[in-house]
C-alpha cells in the first residue's frame, strides 16, 4: 500500500518536530507560521484522533464486557451442561443449546458443500480462462450477490427457493438419495437444506473474490513452467495454480464459513425455528442467530435473557476464532510469502 | 493454446484422455458460473416483477393498515430507515475516518497494529451480536427501544470499514505533499486535515459509500434495538420503523397483500443500495487523482 518511492511510511515521526521547534524562534518573521497555530493545536489534534483509534478497541472491549457480564447469570446455572443438554424450555427455566449448536454447524457445512465447488470454478473460470473483456464484467455481477441485503434474500428464499424444493428438489432427493438418511421426511421445503442452500448463495461472492485475489498473486512463470512440460490447460490450473494457492483458496474458505456461521436473518426466514435435531436435512432446524432474532425482544425472566446472550458470546467467540484463522491463511499468500517448492 | 503448437514437435501429442480432462473441466469451470448467476438474475427478476408491480402511490405515502385491512403503505419505514442511517452516519462516519487517520499518520507501531487487527476483528462480528450490544448499552438506559439504539448498533458496523478504507486511502498520498506542508511549516493537525484528507477525499468517500451500503439492508441489529412502528415518529428515543424490518415482518405474514408489499418494499431498498454501489464504482474511476 505504501507508494514504493518513500521506502519509509513511518516518515511523519520526526517531521513535525522539527517544523514546530521551526516556528518556536521563527514565528516572528514569518507571519504564516503564527496564524495557523502552534505546538498547543497539534497535540490537541493529536490526542483527538488517538482518541477515535482508542474508540475501536473501547468499542470491541465493550462488546466483550456486556456479552460476558450479561452472560453470567445463566453461566452460572447451566456451566458447561449448557453446551451439551438440548431442552430450551422458557417456562420452566431450562436452557441448553446443542440444538442451536448443531443448526448453525449443520446449516454452513451444507452451504460450504455447495459454495466452494461453485466458488473456486468462477475464480478458476475469471483468472484463468475467460476473455479479458468479460473478467471486470463477471466478477461485477457475482459481487453484486454480496451487495444484496439478507433480508430480501429471505423474502426470495421464501417465495422462489422454498416451493422449487418442496415440490421438485426434495421429491427427487428422497427418491434417489432417501436410503442415506440425509434425505428423508415430508418434503415442506423450509428447513435445514434450504437455509443451507440460501446462505451458499450469500457466501458465494467472499469465497470467489477472495480466491480470485490469491489465484493472481501465483506467479506467471508457476504457469508458464507447466505448460512448458506440455501439460493441458487444466493440468496447467490443477498443478501450477491451484496447489500453489491452497492455503489462500483456504482462507477464503473459512471466511465464508465465518460469514455463514453469524448470517442470520435470511436463514431464520426458512430454516423452520424449531429447536430439534434431526438426522434429515428436510427436517425444520434452528440457528444460534436466528434463535436470538426470533427471542430476544420477547425474552421475559432474567435467565432467559442471559442464556440468550450467552449465546450470543459463543456466536461471537466462534466467529472471531475462525476469522482471525482465515485472516491469518488469506495474508501468508497475499503479502508474497512464496509458495512452499516442490516437496 | 499457442504454447501447445510450440512443444507439439519435441512433446509426444496429448493423449485423448487427458484432452478430454481438459474440456471437461473447461465445461463444468462454465457450468459454475451459470450456476451461480443463476440466483442472481432469479433475484432480480423476481424483485423488477413483483417489486415494481406492487409499488404504488400508497405504499410510498401511506403509514401500515391495521392487521387484515387491504392497501397502506411503508412511507415511515423509508422515512425511519433515512433517520436511522442519518443517526448511524453521524456517529460512525467520523469516528471511522479518525480511527483511519490514527493508523495511517500515528499508527506505525505496535498499537497500531492492535488497533487494526481490532477493526478487522469487528467488522467480522455478527450484526446480530452487534444488536445485543446496542440493546444492552442503549435500551437498557432508555427503558425503551429507539431509533437512536439502531444507529449506534448500525454505527459499530460501520467503523471498521471506513476505518481501514481510510487509513489505505490515505497511505496512497505521497509523502512528499506532507514534506512540502511541513517546509513552509504548517502544522501537523492543518497537513493532515487540508492537504492529507483532501487529496484521498474521493478515496475516503469511498469507503464511506461501502460502510453506508453494507449497512443499510442490515436488519437484525435493529430487531432489538429500534424495534419497529406502525406509525409515525421522527423522535430520536422512539420505536421507529425501518424498511428491512417492515420487510421481514410482512414476508413472514400470512397475509398475500403484505407479501405485495414485502416485494415493493425490497424493491425501494435495492434502488437505494444498487444507486450507492454504481455510485461507488462512479467515484472510484473519478477519483484516481489522489492515488498518485
Amino acid at each position: 500500500m505504501a507508494n514504493p518511492a518513500f521506502p519509509r511510511p513511518d516518515m511523519p515521526g520526526p517531521q513535525p518536530v522539527a517544523a514546530a521547534n521551526i516556528s518556536a524562534e521563527a514565528a516572528e518573521r514569518i507571519p504564516l507560521l503564527r496564524t495557523s497555530g502552534g505546538e498547543g493545536s497539534d497535540r490537541v489534534f493529536q490526542w483527538t484522533i488517538t482518541a477515535c483509534g482508542l474508540a475501536v478497541l473501547a468499542v470491541l472491549v465493550l462488546i466483550v464486557y456486556e456479552l460476558v457480564t450479561r452472560s453470567a447469570l445463566s453461566w452460572h446455572a447451566f456451566g458447561f451442561k449448557f453446551f451439551a443438554a438440548s431442552d430450551w424450555d422458557p417456562v420452566s427455566e431450562q436452557f441448553g443449546a446443542l440444538p442451536f449448536i448443531y443448526g448453525t454447524l449443520v446449516s454452513s457445512l451444507v452451504a460450504l458443500v455447495i459454495a466452494v465447488p461453485l466458488s473456486i470454478g468462477v475464480a478458476v473460470f475469471t483468472t484463468e480462462m475467460c476473455p479479458k473483456r468479460l473478467r471486470s464484467p463477471l466478477s461485477f455481477f457475482v459481487e453484486l450477490l454480496a451487495a444484496i441485503p439478507s433480508v430480501i434474500y429471505g423474502l426470495w428464499a421464501i417465495f422462489a427457493l422454498v416451493p422449487l424444493l418442496s415440490n421438485y428438489v426434495q421429491p427427487f432427493l428422497g427418491k434417489s438419495l432417501g436410503w442415506t438418511g440425509l434425505f428423508s421426511g415430508p418434503p415442506y421445503g423450509i428447513g435445514m437444506l434450504a437455509a443451507g442452500i440460501i446462505l451458499a448463495i450469500m457466501i458465494i461472492p467472499i469465497i470467489s473474490s477472495i480466491t480470485r485475489e490469491v489465484l493472481t498473486v501465483v506467479p506467471q512463470h508457476q504457469r508458464e513452467a507447466v505448460l512448458a512440460l506440455g501439460a493441458t490447460r487444466w493440468e496447467m490450473i490443477r498443478v501450477g495454480v491451484l496447489r500453489n494457492a491452497r492455503a489462500g483458496i483456504m482462507g477464503g474458505v473459512i471466511l465464508g464459513l465465518g460469514r455463514a456461521l453469524g448470517e442470520t436473518m435470511a436463514v431464520t426466514m426458512v430454516i423452520g425455528n424449531r429447536p430439534e435435531i434431526a438426522k434429515s436435512l428436510f427436517a425444520p432446524g434452528y440457528t444460534m442467530a436466528s434463535v436470538l432474532a426470533n427471542e430476544f425482544s420477547e425474552a421475559t425472566g432474567d435467565t432467559y435473557l442471559s442464556a440468550l446472550v450467552e449465546i450470543g458470546l459463543v456466536l461471537f467467540l466462534v466467529t472471531i476464532v475462525v476469522n482471525a484463522l482465515a485472516r491469518l491463511l488469506v495474508w501468508t499468500v497475499t503479502r508474497g510469502q512464496p509458495a512452499r517448492g516442490h516437496a | 493454446m499457442p504454447e501447445i503448437a510450440a512443444g507439439k514437435s519435441v512433446v509426444p501429442p496429448i493423449g485423448l484422455r487427458r484432452r478430454v480432462t481438459d474440456q471437461v473441466m473447461t465445461g463444468l469451470a462454465v457450468l459454475t458460473v451459470l450456476v451461480v448467476l443463476t440466483p442472481l438474475v432469479a433475484i432480480f427478476g423476481y424483485l423488477v416483477y413483483r417489486g415494481v408491480g406492487s409499488l404504488n402511490w400508497a405504499f410510498l405515502t401511506q403509514t401500515p393498515k391495521p392487521v387484515g385491512e387491504v392497501g397502506g403503505g411503508m412511507a415511515n419505514a423509508i422515512v425511519g430507515s433515512v433517520m436511522i442511517l442519518g443517526i448511524a452516519s453521524i456517529i460512525g462516519v467520523p469516528f471511522g475516518i479518525g480511527a483511519g487517520i490514527y493508523l495511517a499518520e500515528f499508527g506505525r507501531n505496535r498499537f497500531g497494529s492492535v488497533i487494526r487487527f481490532t477493526a478487522d476483528v469487528l467488522n467480522g462480528v455478527p450484526s446480530i451480536v452487534i444488536g445485543i450490544v446496542g440493546y444492552a448499552i442503549v435500551v437498557l438506559y432508555q427503558h425503551h427501544f429507539s431509533a437512536l439504539a439502531g444507529g449506534v448498533a448500525l454505527s459499530i458496523m460501520m467503523v471498521p470499514t471506513i476505518c481501514r478504507t481510510t487509513e489505505e486511502m490515505l497511505l496512497l498520498v505521497p509523502q512528499a505533499l506532507r514534506e512540502a506542508a511541513y517546509g513552509l511549516g504548517v502544522p501537523r493537525w492543518r497537513t493532515t486535515l487540508s492537504i492529507v484528507l483532501r487529496t484521498a477525499t474521493s478515496g475516503v468517500i469511498t469507503g464511506i459509500m461501502l460502510a453506508f451500503a453494507r449497512i443499510a439492508g442490515e436488519t437484525a441489529p435493529l430487531l432489538f434495538t429500534t424495534l419497529g412502528n406502525q406509525f409515525w415518529n421522527l423522535r430520536y428515543d422512539q420505536p421507529t420503523a425501518a424498511l428491512p424490518l417492515q420487510i421481514f415482518v410482512y414476508a413472514n405474514s400470512p397475509y398475500e397483500d403484505w407479501h405485495r408489499q414485502a416485494w415493493a418494499g425490497s424493491f425501494v431498498l435495492i434502488v437505494l443500495i444498487v444507486t450507492s454501489v454504481a455510485a461507488v464504482r462512479y467515484a472510484v474511476r473519478r477519483g484516481s487523482f489522489g492515488a498518485a
